[in-house]
């Protein structure tokens, strides 16, 4: 991911510019609360929008609401901060009526699943080609802690002190049903993971969703500790390396296989033989819909791409249906004004 | 100009100003189309028009039910006309439930079609008619023709490869036959359509074509009509004509802003009654560049919309009632970041699902006060179905000089109304002038335009214009997020003093008849036809009354209020409770007097005649007639 040399005028071939991080830095005082995990997918993605080599101009962030979705305000490009839920709709808008521009959405655990729970099925259905990158804190932040669609089951919070009676929602599952071609999970805590996840999700066509657990340090510190701090995460979470089977542990000495429909750990597998070897590029769904079943305490929790895969791309067909009908005669606003039948009065 | 069928003899022909025909049956009997091609003869041949649509919720109902029942009223004419009649003049009811639920719009003397083949007993009793009103006398008024539509077109059908029930079907152009003879139409225009339409079903080709010429042949055999009638063409200025929707002329006129501005047209729906046929037409329309996004729900398509602005193209996005409700929010966001969309609003009977394929005016207040917060946007509504494409224009031409949403009222009577049309010249429709930021000088997202108070438009892909909008409160200085509390009061005041001051270019409203006097009728959207007409005659019974007309309710023109202190009184007929009338009492302090008519039905010209000489004092107190609409539950 090393940037070609570039000529006098910091262009480098193909005109691109070279950019680093501290151009995308915008002079915005950044105001999530200090410890937040957003400070780290920010960082992430500051480091990481260089390596796409794209022009500043033509990368726009749009989110929706809540803490996650102040951050187009901290990026330096273009950036459109509106209402709850909605970042997916006007991102679809846009990179269908600009399919050469960059658009990446910004959201988070209640804006993505909860008010925009819609938009997001159907921009994964289409197969629209923006990034979607959701911040998955498990709670509400913004409004003071109230229990998400991500919450655990029973969960205490503000507006559940008996705890909560409803079962959440998996976000990789619902990304996998809705058709997304491209489906990851990352940590706020593992930057090196992070980026690498942000930069594949970026160079996919078609949509990519990441999903990314953050830590609020606020309303609900420590969600993820119990698998991703650093002296456990070997043995509590799981990389999912395409091709390769599927190993954890300190020493990677444990596996995972199948056990007729059912996962099992393998502890101490000292060959690989019956392992699960992953494979994001699989025609169907069925592993990905397996392995995002794993969870912690049972398994390991599973990070890393889980679906890569090629389909026809919503905007690029839209564009291609507009210059087809165009190469065959643009349309004349004289012959549509007298389609049909006409009538001469003398 | 076009070819007429030869007349018999033996029928006298009586020349005719004007006649207004309703053609009613169950839904899948084809009403609508029979109307419609007889409306296009009619065009063709020059008359003037106007049409009403008029069909029911249900794309199946019950056959033979009341609900089930869809109309088409036309109305054609030698002279102007602006409505599609008050009441018809003759009435063809395809089976008893039509003829129950329409029967009482029928002029006393009217002429009355019915297949007495359908008048048996299950669909007596499907219309709930205890007897067969073709045997008990209760038809007395009307002159009354039964005709074996159902035996006559099967017969006519005999041989064909056809099953029953696909016999049948051609019914509506046995009867579309009969009654182009009665007007002495040419069938060519039938023809034309049905070869087109049925070419590779060539049976079924065969089929309507028979029925058609076998209504029109019994129409010059049978004794049965003593007199034929003609309705000579319409003196009309000279030009090219067609025939044309509301819903069309809105897509036209949106596809020719994209033309005269030069850039791409998105638009953003989702289906709903009566404003799809919008979203069909556009979609068809690729050649011009048009990108149109069947969104998931209709906060998707008024985001997809602002995306679309945002990047700088035409952003549309079009509903009914019930969709602007849910686009609201969304509205606000295009309100705050200032960017140049258009809503249409096809209005449609509420509140909440309320009648679907029912006219209303209710969304005026929604349109103008529908959000949170001090929320100001354009609103302008066209006054006829052809205007529909002018004002599709001129939503651009405000949206995107003032960067500012627009929401253009239109509503279902214009949408699927219909009229012949004066084709303009496209090469006289003037060029929608509009910039995107300037690239060099120092750019900020909200320095505005000292003549429109506009902000820039820089979008995506501008170098050094990189910046962040948003919903939340923006400083008017430097476009970062503030909650300052001057300077939230300044930028409400220059959201809203940017909306008033498209007056500079709004027109000023024009009057029908004296400039000053007893009374004038103000009115705006789809009445324009109905109170055009009662101002006409009004004035022929020498009444000093005047009629105006608004196509732009936010900002009003500038001489409103000089043009409502003219006249003794005024009259704000609305098909609403009175929304226009509140705007106008609450802005001017003037005392109109509010005319209101909720039954998803237009104004009929007698009702506004009728509160005329109410408020001039010539009779009693006006109280509106309601008899059965049609589609109706007339039980």
């Amino acid at each position: 991911m090393t940037a070609p040399a570039a000529n006098s005028d910091g262009i480098i071939a193909g005109n691109l510019p070279v950019l680093t991080r501290k151009d995308f830095i915008s002079d915005q005082e950044v105001r999530w609360c200090p410890g937040c995990g957003d400070y780290s997918i920010l960082a992430q993605m500051q480091k990481m929008l260089p390596e796409l080599r794209i022009p500043r101009e033509n990368i726009v962030f749009i989110s929706g609401i809540g803490c996650s979705s102040r951050f187009p305000y901290y990026v330096e490009s273009y950036g459109f901060h509106s209402i709850h839920g909605r970042a997916l709709t006007l991102a679809s808008g846009l990179k269908t009526a600009r399919p050469e521009l960059s658009v990446f959405v910004i959201t988070g655990d209640g804006d993505g699943l909860s008010i925009g729970g819609n938009h997001l099925l159907h921009a994964m259905r289409r197969n629209v080609d923006l990034n979607v990158v959701l911040f998955n804190n498990r709670i509400y932040g913004l409004t003071k802690g109230q229990f998400s669609p991500t919450s655990e089951f029973g969960k205490v919070t503000k507006s559940s002190p008996y705890g909560t009676t409803e079962r959440p929602l998996n976000p990789i599952r619902v990304a996998l049903a809705a058709g997304a071609t491209f489906v990851a999970r990352s940590i706020d805590r593992d930057t090196k993971h992070l980026e690498e996840m942000l930069y594949r999700a970026a160079q996919h066509k078609g949509i990519s969703f990441v999903e990314v657990y953050q830590n609020c340090n606020i309303f609900n510190d420590g969600a993820f500790a119990a698998f991703t701090d650093k002296e456990v995460r070997q043995d509590r979470m799981i990389y999912l390396e395409n091709g390769k089977p599927l190993r954890f542990g300190k020493q990677n000495e444990h596996g995972i296989r199948l056990n007729g429909f059912q996962l099992e750990v393998a502890l101490n597998a000292e060959s690989d033989e019956g392992l699960i070897v992953h494979d994001t590029n699989a025609s169907t769904v069925s592993l990905a819909n397996i392995l995002v079943g794993m969870d912690y305490p049972e398994f390991p929790v599973p990070i890393g791409v889980f679906r890569d895969i090629e389909a026809p791309v919503y905007d690029q067909l839209v564009t291609e249906q507009v210059e087809q009908a165009q190469a065959k005669g643009k349309g004349s606003l004289e012959a549509i004004l007298h389609a049909g039948e006409t009538w001469v009065v003398d | 100009m076009t070819t007429e069928s030869p007349t018999r003899p033996e029928h006298a022909v009586e020349e005719l100003d004007r006649v207004t025909i309703r053609f009613a049956g169950d839904s899948g009997d084809g009403m609508q189309l029979t109307g419609t091609q007889f409306t296009k003869t009619a065009a063709v041949f020059g008359n003037d028009l106007a049409t009403l649509p008029d069909f029911p919720a249900e794309i199946r109902a019950p056959t033979g039910s009341l609900p089930g029942v869809s109309g088409f009223q036309l109305s054609f004419s030698a002279s102007d006309i602006y409505t599609p009649g008050d009441r018809p003049d003759v009435l063809v009811a395809m089976n008893p439930a039509a003829l129950k639920t329409n029967i009482g719009d029928l002029r006393r003397g009217g002429l009355l079609i019915v297949d007495e083949n359908e008048f048996e007993p299950t669909n007596l009793k499907k219309a709930s008619y205890a007897e067969n009103p073709l045997g008990d006398g209760s038809l007395s008024n009307y002159q009354v023709i039964p005709i074996e539509i159902t035996r006559l077109n099967e017969l006519a059908l005999e041989g064909l490869p056809l099953n029953a029930k696909d016999k049948f079907r051609s019914r509506n152009f046995w009867a579309l036959g009969l009654v182009l003879w009665l007007y002495g139409r040419s069938m060519d225009t039938t023809i034309k359509w049905a070869t087109e339409q049925f070419g590779r079903r060539p049976e079924i080709l065969e089929a309507n074509l028979r029925a058609l010429k076998a209504g029109h042949n019994f129409g010059e055999t049978t004794e049965l009509f003593r007199v034929q009638y003609s309705v000579p063409p319409a003196v009309v200025p000279p030009g090219t004509y067609r025939h044309i929707s509301g819903n069309e002329a809105t897509a036209l006129g949106f596809v020719a802003a994209s033309v005269l501005s030069d850039l791409p047209l998105f638009y953003g729906s989702y289906p709903i009654t009566p404003a799809s046929d919008i979203l069909h037409e556009l979609s068809k329309m690729k050649s011009f560049g048009v990108k149109t996004f069947q969104a998931e729900d209709e906060i998707a398509a008024i985001g997809a919309t602002i995306g679309a602005a945002y990047g700088g193209h035409l952003g549309l996005t079009g509903t009914s009632g019930p969709g602007l409700a849910l686009k609201s929010e969304a509205l606000n966001l295009a309100v705050m970041t200032e960017l140049p969309i258009v809503v249409v609003d096809v209005q449609r009977a509420g509140p909440s699902t309320g009648m679907p394929t029912k006219t209303e005016q209710s969304d005026l207040l929604q349109a103008m006060f529908g959000r949170n917060g001090d929320s100001y946007v354009a609103i302008i509504a066209p006054a006829t179905p052809s205007d529909c494409f002018f004002m599709a224009i001129e939503a651009f031409r405000i949206a995107l000089k003032y960067m500012v949403p627009v929401i253009f009222l239109s509503d279902g009577y214009l949408g699927n109304g219909s009229e012949p049309w004066r084709i303009p010249d496209s090469s006289s429709l003037p060029k929608i002038t509009w910039s995107y930021a300037k690239e060099d000088g120092d750019f900020s997202p909200y320095k505005r335009d000292p003549k429109t108070l506009a902000r820039p438009w820089a979008v995506p892909g501008q170098k050094g214009l990189e910046h962040r909008i948003g919903g939340i409160e923006k400083s008017g200085l430097t476009g970062d997020i503030s909650y300052a509390p001057q300077n939230h009061h300044e930028m409400t005041l220059v959201r809203k003093a940017r909306v008033d001051g498209i007056v500079q270019d709004v027109p000023d409203l024009e009057l029908s008849g004296p400039a000053e006097g007893d009374l004038l009728l103000l009115g705006w959207g789809g009445t324009y036809g109905a109170i055009t007409s009662a101002g006409q005659a009004a004035r022929k019974k020498g009444l000093s009354v005047a009629t105006a007309h608004l196509r732009y309710l936010n900002p009003f023109p500038a001489n409103l209020e000089k043009v409502l202190r003219s006249y003794k009184k005024v009259i704000i007929p609305e098909l609403n409770t009175g929304q226009l009338s509140l705007l106008i009492r609450g802005k001017f302090l003037i005392d109109a007097i509010p005319f209101n008519k909720i039954s998803g039905q237009p104004f009929k010209i007698v009702e506004l005649e009728g509160k005329i000489d109410e408020v001039l004092g010539r009779s009693g107190p006006y109280v509106i007639e309601f008899g059965h609409s049609s589609a109706v539950s007339g039980g």
